[in-house]
């Protein structure tokens, strides 16, 4: 039972809270992130023999503490000055007992470590580079090769990172309740931005990187475990389970984008679909409404459909548009577009999209729909020029073959009469 | 059908959707405290499951009643640990102030409807955790 693979999974699974319990303790990434790698190093060698102890975060935080602390007395004999403001809370810091943490406690703990990754003079992607390293603990290799950098590259760019965290001066007291909401719907969108990363990759070959979506998911399990009462986690956590659930049939064997009314359904996860509106419908429930909750009631409604034509468009049409309230972003609207397109035909679809032209003309989705819809109309050569400027926005090879593809059909449409091209 | 129950172009506080469709079962878990449980005199208890019989005839004649089981006191539970062999513990899973006594399982159209079935089951003290199942075997076991 106690192998090294069990092992392994209690380690990472108790990372989060142990990190930030030591992070409170020591007041500095770097020394509780060596005070955890010892605690782990040490599990590596007891658990085996002795078995593993019945809260392994508390016993990971009690020898992380007592490393970190014999660490800090060796340092300070041999630089003369005790170095006081390294170690906080050192009134408790010979309890002989494995602390039990309350819950409220170490729920402050681990939201705080998470926030900490998300500094908002951070660019996105390295507020979610900074949280795979520390929270969730995957090597700067796994990151790199996640980011499609070299590893000094991402080396590099972690220890900026970690730099610009420590002069942020993050408070270590328990947050008040407007700070906790705060931090909390901060870490919910480095969550989602994690998420996007994994399911429409920025950049590279792979369009979609599983391991990144499942990483979010596993976050966001965490943060709804630590707020079980917050509706829009429970939203987060049930958007990325429904989009997830498609994973396996949003490209073919060769890589190509299935858009969604093509896609084989009998692929989807329908556990995953079965927790998210689980999720969803608890969600509801509380009747605070919030741009997860709404996206993922947009996802559930099209997790539900068995077949494309069942799909409820018009009320993806008016969730969208409360959606647009909240938000008033462009591509919200865009989105919108889609499901006007399905209730009143794609010339109200188009008429809705071409004020956005301004604000998303550099947006591969802006072009890609308008081509469609302009295709759907029989607006060839229009089409093709929607197309054309989509293709040179593609951010991956999947994306530019999607676009060739419709590309090809209107050569082949226009080599035929209208009416079939029509068909 | 319920529908998007908000004005458009003002931010509302609440919205719905409907997502009736394919039915959902949930596990009906009761907990409350054995101690005060054990201490119900014979006339008590025998009320109490008399309240849950009268719940249960009801669902099961609407074919909404899966499996139902009354647990054992906890003083009868042993636990399995992980261990380089697993560890075989007298006790139950976790000293709590409630335990785990028993559970139902529903067929339901909604978490609402779960809720609601909830409802009826409870007494005047215990509580109750509503989860929906994930896998379901109806199984084989012969009484």
């Amino acid at each position: 039972m106690t192998d090294l693979a069990w092992i392994d999974a209690a380690l990472t699974a108790a990372r989060p809270q142990a990190v930030g319990a030591l992070l409170r303790y020591f007041r500095d990434l770097d020394t509780a992130e060596e005070a955890f790698q010892e605690a782990c190093l040490r599990a590596l060698q007891r658990w085996p023999v002795n078995g593993p102890p019945r809260d392994p975060a508390a016993w990971l935080i009690m020898v992380g503490r007592n490393f970190a602390l014999d660490e800090v007395r060796r340092r300070s004999k041999q630089q003369e000055l005790p170095d006081e403001n390294v170690i906080s809370n050192t009134d408790d810091a010979e309890t002989p007992l494995a602390e039990r943490l309350d819950n409220s406690q170490y729920r402050d703990d681990v939201l705080r470590l998470l926030f900490v990754c998300c500094h908002p003079d951070l660019p996105a992607t390295q507020q979610i580079a900074l949280a795979l390293r520390i929270v969730s603990g995957l090597t700067v290799k796994e990151i790199a090769r996640a980011f499609l950098v070299s590893e000094a590259a991402m080396e590099q760019r972690i220890t900026r990172a970690k730099r610009q965290v420590a002069n942020a001066n993050v408070p270590f007291e328990a947050p008040g309740a407007p700070e906790r909401a705060e931090r909390l719907s901060t870490v919910a969108s480095m969550i989602y931005l994690l998420f996007n990363e994994g399911y429409s990759a920025s950049g590279g070959d792979a369009h979609v990187r599983v391991p990144l979506c499942e990483e979010a998911i596993r976050l966001a399990r965490l943060l709804l475990r630590l707020f079980p009462g917050e509706g829009e986690i429970m939203g987060l956590t049930a958007l990325l389970l429904l989009q997830h659930a498609r994973a396996r049939a949003r490209l073919d064997a060769n890589g190509n984008i299935v858009l969604l009314e093509d896609q084989d359904r009998s692929l989807w996860d329908q556990n995953l679909i079965a927790e998210g509106l689980a999720l969803v419908e608890k969600a509801l429930r509380l009747r605070r409404a919030g741009p997860y909750q709404i996206q993922a009631a947009i996802a559930a409604l099209h997790a539900r459909a068995k077949r494309p034509e069942d799909t409820d468009w018009a009320q993806i049409d008016q969730l969208y548009a409360i959606l647009e309230s909240f938000t008033g972003s462009p591509v919200v609207t865009l989105n919108r577009a889609v499901a006007v397109s399905k209730v009143k035909g794609p010339e109200a679809a188009l008429a809705m999209i071409e004020p956005l032209a301004g604000r998303l003309s550099g947006y591969f989705h802006f072009h890609g729909l308008q081509g469609a819809l302009l295709e759907q109309l029989g607006r060839a050569a229009e089409a093709r020029i929607a197309f054309d400027k989509a293709i040179s926005l593609a951010n991956t090879p999947a994306e530019a073959a999607h676009i060739r593809m419709h590309l090809d059909r209107l050569q082949q449409a226009s080599e035929k009469p209208v009416s079939q091209a029509q068909a | 059908m319920s529908g998007v129950g908000a004005q458009i172009g003002h931010t509302p506080a609440t919205f719905d959707i409907s997502l009736k469709g394919p039915r959902m079962l949930y596990a009906i878990l009761c907990y409350n405290s054995e101690a005060v449980v054990n201490a119900w005199s014979k006339e008590k208890d025998d009320a109490v499951m008399a309240h849950h019989q009268g719940v249960m005839r009801n669902l099961a004649a609407k074919g909404k009643l899966g499996p139902v089981a009354r647990l054992m006191p906890t003083t009868t539970a042993t636990t399995l640990r992980p261990g380089r062999e697993a560890l075989v513990l007298d006790g139950p899973f976790a000293e709590t102030k409630e335990q785990l006594l028993g559970f139902y399982i529903v067929d339901c159209e909604s978490l609402e409807e779960a809720i609601e079935i909830g409802k009826q089951f409870m007494n005047e003290t215990g509580a109750m955790e509503i989860r929906p199942v994930m896998f379901f075997d109806k199984g084989s076991a012969a009484q």
